[in-house]
């Protein structure tokens, strides 16, 4: 029942042929563009030396898991809960738990084909090194911050009163992050503050994990378990708050 | 089994200081159409969305088929249909897809073929929801709403928007739920449609039920005959039956409880004076006329 909710998802997600492209495109241009500006520059990151397409593949997978979890579920799920669709679901037997499984499982699928697209792209165009032996770390970092973005963007809906207002809070509430937390810019001797909103934050800790696993320096299995563990307290966090505040019903 | 698809005693909602539904009692039978009738705001939608299960009441009795929705029962959700009173469908689906995927939810749903048939959706069975029009997505939201064959069908305010033809054609659905032995609770603002559908009708205004029965019942109650026919003098040139007429559009509206003496004196009128009483019509009190005597009883 569960699965097949998933099926629906994906569905009707591919249905809306420009929302499904540009979900995917944006990163791309993104992965691009950095790449192309800053992708020559040598990087020293928190005492580590690399080179700046390894720096920027793993923060644009960062960018695509936070955009495909976070944005998509905060803005998706409060469109279909003011349209009614939540309420229309929670009236008939479908436990709400499958439910949200669908959306979730559904948003982690597309966040997998997402980082298949640009790790490929960073591989083929700028000669990034995949991760081999850190794949084990990869993976689980992905899988721990896809869930925990997606926990984060459910208990977003919470304090966004309407469809309306949903891109706005989304993007205000990641895009500075973003910006702060080693994704879009290498911050090289940021101000102490702005440094500790960084580390506070998961984003940071996510782009870091996945930029260890990408670094061809890395030996072992690639985890930064004092990263994981950050992300997975937000997951928890977030998961509570959903789960003490979410709504199936429009804001009136 | 009880008799009683429906049992509510002294149900009371108050949002903040606002009381919505203040202590009603409602009794549906098993295999009835019930039309829970009033204007917007009288708390018609909070009583059924408790019934439903998506509120909880304040106070009162309820039972749903024997169960307290506020439960929220996943077994108590399968034995009922719900259509909430804004069409809420997702829009990138097709209707088959639609109902197939509430069809899933559900432990013994209806055929696929028959929900179709059901709210005459046949020709639009490939095309995607947000291609339909209003009126189809409304069916479509009926057919999800029945797909896994609910012994009690909730349907607040299912004619909302329609056109006069597709009104009556979904009265003709609705009707025919209830030859499928379904029990079916609607809201509605519109007099003609408790009247056309409902085997009992409540009355519900400022949350209170201020009158119920069936709508012969109803209207007997009310025994007036309103009598009607162009006309454009005053009142000082009708017969004294007739001196209580009102006008309106340039005819006269008389209520009256003794319709033989109006109708004497009036056509005698009309001879004497050597004229037709054109568009003449004499109809019993409509269910509107009852339900708007009521309005003017509670203004007063």
């Amino acid at each position: 029942m569960a699965l097949r909710q998933v099926g629906y998802e994906n569905r009707s997600f591919w249905r809306n042929p420009a929302a499904a492209f540009f979900t995917f495109l944006l990163p791309l241009i993104f992965l691009v563009l950095f790449n192309s500006l800053f992708g020559d520059s040598e990087l020293t990151i928190d005492g580590r030396d690399l080179d700046g397409s390894t720096f920027y593949v793993p923060g644009i997978v960062a960018l695509a898991v936070v955009s495909a979890c976070y944005t998509n579920m905060g803005m998706m799920v409060t469109i279909s809960r003011d349209l009614g669709i939540l309420k229309r679901v929670r009236g008939t037997p479908l436990p709400p738990w499958a439910y949200i499984f669908g959306r979730l499982a559904h948003a982690m699928l597309v966040s997998l084909l997402l980082v298949v697209i640009v790790v490929g792209v960073g591989a083929a165009a700028y000669g990034t090194d995949v991760p081999d032996n850190t794949l084990p770390g990869f993976a689980v970092t992905l899988m721990l911050g896809a869930v925990t973005f997606c926990a984060l963007g459910l208990a977003l809906t919470a304090v966004i009163p309407n469809a309306d207002a949903a891109p706005a809070i989304t993007n205000a509430t990641i895009l500075p992050l973003l910006f702060v937390s080693n994704v879009f810019i290498p911050l090289q001797d940021p101000p102490a503050w702005l440094a500790v909103v960084g580390d506070v934050f998961p984003v940071k800790h996510f782009a870091a994990a996945l930029q260890t696993a990408f670094h061809p320096d890395t030996t072992g299995a690639g985890f930064e378990w004092g990263d994981l563990a950050v992300i997975a307290a937000w997951g928890v966090a977030g998961t509570a708050l959903a789960l003490r505040f979410f709504s199936w019903e429009p804001r009136r | 089994m009880s008799e009683l698809a429906v049992e509510v005693r002294g149900l009371r909602k108050t949002y903040g200081t606002v009381v919505a539904v203040g202590g009603i009692d409602l009794s549906v039978r098993r295999g009835e159409i019930f039309a829970l009738i009033g204007p917007n705001g009288a708390g018609k939608t909070t009583t059924l969305e408790i019934l439903e299960g998506h509120r909880r009441a304040d106070a009162g009795h309820v039972r749903v088929l024997g169960k307290d929705p506020a439960k929220n029962e996943i077994s108590f959700k399968g034995r009922i249909g719900i259509v909430l009173q804004s069409t809420s469908i997702q829009p990138y689906l097709t209707v088959e897809e639609t109902i197939e995927q509430f069809r899933g939810y559900y432990p013994a749903p209806l055929p696929l073929d028959e929900l179709i048939d059901i709210v005459g959706l046949q020709e639009s069975r490939k095309k995607l929801v947000r291609r339909l029009s209003g009126g189809q997505q409304r069916r479509l939201d009926v057919a999800i709403g029945l797909a896994g064959d609910p012994e009690l069908l909730f349907l607040d305010e299912p004619t909302t928007g329609f056109d006069p033809a597709a009104r009556r054609s979904a009265w003709a659905m609705i009707r025919d739920l209830k030859s499928l032995g379904k029990t079916v609770l609607l809201t509605t603002h519109y007099m003609d449609e408790a009247q056309a559908l409902a085997d009992t009708v409540s009355i519900i205004r400022g949350g209170r039920i201020v009158a119920e029965g069936t709508p012969d019942e109803l209207r007997a109650g009310q025994a007036e005959t309103v009598i009607s026919f162009r006309f454009t003098g005053s009142s000082a040139d009708l017969p004294p039956a007739a001196a209580a007429a009102k006008f309106e559009n340039g005819h006269a509206v008389l209520h009256t409880a003794d319709p033989t003496t109006a109708l004497y004196e009036l056509t005698n009128w009309a001879k004497e004076r050597g004229e037709e009483l054109e568009a003449l019509s004499v109809t019993p009190a409509s269910l509107e006329d009852v339900y708007l005597g009521l309005a003017k009883d509670e203004s007063n």
